[in-house]
């Protein structure tokens, strides 16, 4: 017997209605389960600015703070430090920070409000991992003979220099990200307020 | 008594397939009387699923899937495995039964997979037995992956999170993608408690699942064997494949020497050497989680540093997109790519004793690489070995991209008409 003879032809578009409208029952359905893998209101409340004493801080040393479950970097680089970011401008592969990876008022050569302080979200802009600081310059670095100081993530090998540039020919796409970030005071910074007022 | 129990089996056959199921699968499936070595993985494989969900029954009932930290500081999660190991009775041995057992898992399916590559075990028509494995194999990387995560050390956290923001480098939807499988905006809680629900339930029902449609295909179209010919071709009066016996008993007792060689070499690792030098249990997972520290080297564990390599070995943007995306796309078509084996391999014979030299030399560079891939995915990047691991990546792939090409020129043996070995 063929399959098409004598077909109740108002009884299939019945079917081919309610399996429709089932079916779409079904996908509404799964709505609320998937949803409920998205953050929860309690983590998206949890990301509350953080304030840092830097007055401790001296040059050339490095604190790293919490800051929605990340770590932040915040750095007093050195004169010599600063000097070393004019000779990374044409090995980095965004020099003049082009990429939205920092607030306007980051937007300059240090990366920075003031010169000398960096806050960078210290986290690989590749896989998430954390970047060490390879703060000694040249061979003894192990990274290679004219290594002007920088990171270097452990996982997959990009490096950056000391404003938090990567380097060309690496795997993250990205400059480390420039929270915002404001000083409410000399030594004080809080993280998660811009100096434009804006949260993060 | 006895004619009382054959009216029970009959009471029963009445009502349920009993007799039937069984002279189907074990007393009447008639497996070719040529299986050799090879063969052991795909029962050992089984042995270790069951291993896996017994031990993983008895662990959950002394695990706590939580990231808070407890009264000293240290995370529950973390605290909880230590607890296991320390204070519950026997509850170490059960830890390294389920620890070693994951690696014993990737090792025999690994060995199962590579039989099947031998002897043409994907060839028609068993595709969708392969389909179906390859399927498992996912499902087994999606298990070890989540449940890696559980003991809550350094490795796993930073781990999960260098996965978790692998999908983050799928163009436009992955940063949105990889907050929803974290369930927060880091690695955390969220993040753990349901790799919990994944590692425990939804995943072993799909892969127990998954192993039942295997074996049913196989039994299905039939074994196929070291000689790559179909037994079935050569049938005696009965419709009984000549060069065929019952898998039961012929090869229930051959597979528990198999059983019982495993189980010593199992037992030895379980008893004295469960870290297995760092390889199966890593060093830095002995510390808890810590989001601010990377520690100074990570990676996987050795299961998956074959397919860790090639993520890394791609380092340079095509296109708009950034290397980083096409990493990730290295990462999966490494594995994706096996499940097209059926349609790649245009080779006249099934089985490598009768392929030509071509696609021997091919098979034993593909068998090099991934062994270089494999111990490169373990060491820090250099330039050098970057740039190994990219050769070596090309010719992973060029291995199954060209095999329609060299299968067909490669100059084959004839089959033998009945299997051959004593």
């Amino acid at each position: 017997m063929a399959l098409d003879d004598k077909v109740d032809c108002g009884r299939r578009r019945l079917i081919v209605a309610t399996a429709t409208v089932g079916g779409v029952a079904g996908l509404a359905a799964a709505v609320p389960f998937v949803a409920s893998m998205l953050p929860s209101e309690r983590a998206r409340s949890a990301g509350a600015p953080v304030e840092v004493d830097i007055s401790k801080l001296a040059p050339g040393q490095m604190m790293t703070v919490e800051w929605r479950g990340k770590p932040v970097w915040v750095i007093n680089r050195t004169k010599e430090m600063l000097d070393s970011l004019k000779k990374t401008d044409d090995k980095v592969s965004d020099p003049q920070s082009g990429k939205h990876m920092q607030p306007e008022y980051c937007k300059n050569e240090t990366r920075s409000i003031k010169p000398e302080i960096l806050v960078a979200v210290g986290i690989c802009t590749h896989l998430g991992c954390s970047p060490t600081e390879k703060f000694k310059t040249g061979a003894e670095s192990g990274i290679e003979a004219d290594w002007p100081g920088g990171f270097f993530c452990p996982c997959h090998g990009s490096t950056f220099d000391l404003a938090g540039r990567v380097y060309k020919g690496k795997p993250a796409p990205d400059n480390l990200e420039i929270p915002a970030h404001k000083y409410l005071g000399d030594t004080k910074i809080v993280i998660g307020i811009g100096q434009d007022g804006k949260e993060a | 008594m006895k004619a009382q129990l054959t009216s029970l089996l009959g009471w029963v056959d009445e009502r349920f397939p009993l007799t039937s199921s069984w002279k189907a699968h074990l007393s009447e499936y008639y497996a070719p009387k040529n299986f050799n070595f090879w063969y052991f993985f795909g029962s050992l494989a089984l042995l270790v699923l069951v291993l896996q969900i017994v031990t993983g029954i008895f662990l959950t009932m002394h695990y706590k899937p939580d990231a808070a930290l407890n009264a000293s500081g240290v995370p529950v999660a973390f605290a909880s495995v230590e607890y296991i190991m320390r204070d519950v009775p026997w509850g170490w041995m059960i830890r390294y039964m389920h620890s070693t057992g994951a690696s014993a898992f990737f090792l025999v399916v690994y060995l199962h997979m590579f039989r099947g590559l031998l002897y043409g075990s994907y060839r028609k028509p068993r595709e969708l037995i392969w389909l179906f494995g390859m399927f498992i194999f996912l499902m087994l990387m999606a298990e070890a992956f989540f449940g890696y995560l559980l003991p809550w050390g350094q490795m796993s956290f930073w781990g999960a999170q260098v996965i978790v923001n692998l999908f983050s480098a799928i163009p436009l939807i992955g940063p949105d993608l990889s907050l929803w499988l974290r369930g927060d905006f880091v690695v955390g809680d969220a993040t753990l408690n349901r790799f919990f629900a994944f590692h425990v339930i939804a995943v072993p029902l799909v892969l127990v699942g998954l192993v039942a449609a295997h074996i049913l295909a196989l039994h299905e179209v039939g074994s196929n064997n070291p000689d790559g010919i179909e037994i079935k071709k050569k049938k005696d009066a009965n419709g009984i494949p000549l060069d065929g016996i019952p898998f039961h008993p012929y090869y229930t007792v051959k597979d528990i020497v198999g059983v019982v060689v495993f189980l010593m070499v199992f037992s030895v690792i379980m008893f004295f050497m469960p870290e297995f030098g760092g390889y199966f249990l890593e060093y830095n997972n002995f510390f808890p989680a810590d989001p601010l520290v990377t520690p100074p080297h990570i990676a996987p564990v050795w299961y998956f540093t074959p397919y860790y390599s090639m993520l890394r070995a791609v380092t340079v943007n095509f296109f708009w997109i950034d290397a980083k995306f096409w990493g990730v796309v290295a990462m999966g078509g490494g594995v994706v790519i096996l499940l097209f084996l059926p349609w790649l391999d245009r080779s006249p014979v099934k089985s490598i004793r009768y392929k030509g030299p071509i696609f021997k030399g091919a098979v034993a560079i593909f068998v090099a690489c991934f062994f270089i891939l494999g111990y490169l995915g373990m060491l820090a990047p250099t330039p050098m070995r970057t740039l190994v691991s990219q050769i070596c990546t090309l010719l992973y792939f060029a291995f199954f991209l060209l095999m329609p090409i060299y299968s067909q020129l490669d100059k084959c043996k004839p089959e033998p008409e009945r299997v051959t070995g004593k």
